[in-house]
C-alpha cells in the first residue's frame, strides 16, 4: 500500500516497540540479537522495526565482521522536539486577539446594559 | 487579572488527532459567540498578516461555511465545511477542508468543547480528528499560516511521498 512509502522521523517513533530499540540503542551500539534479546516480539519483527528506523534515518546499521551493529542517529528527532511549534504560535496568535475581542464584547454588554436601565 | 491563559497543542506521534486547548477570562456565553458569529470570527480567526473575507457563515447545525486568507502577496487559501451541530454553549462540532490541497477529501472533523470554570472563565478544548496520520501531520506542518508557502511545499512533498 501507498502508506507503506511513508518514511520519515514521524514514522519511526509511531510505534512503542520502534521508540524503545531507539531507547536501547541510544545508550549503547548494539547488533541485531542483542537487541531482539530485549523483546517478546519475533526477531524478524524486530529486523523488520530496525529496517524502518535506518529508511527513517534514525539508526545506521554498520557492518563489523559478522555482525551487523544498529547506532543511533539522534538528530532527525529535533524535528519532532518543535515540529509543532508554528502551529501552535499561529494558534496562540488567534488566541490572543480573541482575548481582546473578549475584553471589548464584555465592555459592550456591559454599556448596552447600563443603557437599557437608565432608559427605564 | 493574573490567570493562566496559557495554550496546549497535542499531537501525539502516530495518532489522527489533535487537541488545541486554551483557557479565556470570559464567561462562556460569550466566548461561545465569538467563535460562532462570523461577524465576531473575522475579528481573530485570521492569521497574522493576512486578510480574511468570509463568504458565508451560517453557524446553525446543517449549515456550512467558507472563508479566505489572502496574504500580502495576494495568494488566497481558502477554507471550507458544514457545520454538523451548535450546540450553544457548549459545543461546536464541524468539518474542515483546506481547498488547496493538491486533492480533495482531506476533511477534518472538528469539535469544540466551552467548559464553565470558576470565576466566570471558560476552557475552550477543540479536537481534530483526521483521516490519515499524515493528514494531520500535514496539517500541523502547513503551520496554516506562518511560512505558509514553505508548509505547503513540505506538505506536497508528504502527499508525493505517500503516494508514490
Amino acid at each position: 500500500m501507498a502508506i507503506q512509502a511513508r518514511r520519515d522521523v514521524f514514522q519511526a517513533i509511531a510505534d512503542p516497540t520502534r521508540r524503545q530499540i531507539i531507547g536501547l540503542v541510544a545508550r549503547q551500539s548494539l547488533n541485531l540479537n542483542a537487541i531482539a534479546d530485549n523483546f517478546d516480539v519475533s526477531r524478524p519483527a524486530i529486523s523488520q522495526h530496525i529496517k524502518i528506523l535506518a529508511e527513517c534515518g534514525l539508526i545506521i546499521i554498520r557492518q563489523q565482521g559478522r555482525e551487523r551493529y544498529c547506532e543511533v542517529q539522534l538528530e532527525p528527532l529535533a524535528e519532532v522536539a518543535d515540529w509543532i511549534e508554528p502551529f501552535r504560535k499561529a494558534w496562540a496568535h488567534r488566541f490572543d486577539k480573541l482575548d481582546n475581542l473578549l475584553v471589548n464584547m464584555e465592555a459592550n454588554k456591559k454599556t448596552k446594559k447600563d443603557g437599557n436601565k437608565k432608559t427605564t | 487579572m493574573a490567570t493562566k491563559k496559557q495554550l496546549k497543542v497535542t499531537a501525539e506521534p502516530g495518532r489522527q488527532e489533535l487537541f488545541i486547548v486554551r483557557e479565556f477570562d470570559a464567561p462562556r456565553e460569550l466566548v461561545f459567540e465569538a467563535f460562532t458569529d462570523p461577524a465576531y470570527l473575522i475579528d481573530w480567526l485570521g492569521p497574522k498578516d493576512m486578510t480574511m473575507a468570509i463568504d458565508h457563515y451560517n453557524a446553525t447545525s446543517g449549515g456550512s461555511y467558507r472563508y479566505t486568507h489572502t496574504d500580502t502577496k495576494g495568494n488566497a487559501y481558502s477554507f471550507s465545511g458544514v457545520i454538523h451541530e451548535i450546540a450553544a454553549p457548549e459545543r461546536a462540532i464541524q468539518t474542515f477542508e483546506f481547498e488547496g490541497l493538491p486533492e480533495k477529501g482531506h476533511v477534518s472533523l472538528d469539535t469544540a468543547l466551552f467548559d464553565v470554570l470558576p470565576g466566570n472563565r471558560t476552557r475552550l478544548t477543540i479536537q481534530s480528528v483526521f483521516r490519515s496520520v499524515a493528514d494531520r501531520d500535514g496539517m500541523v506542518m502547513s503551520g496554516m499560516e506562518g511560512g505558509l508557502s514553505e508548509g505547503f511545499e513540505r506538505l506536497d512533498g508528504l502527499l508525493q511521498k505517500l503516494t508514490k
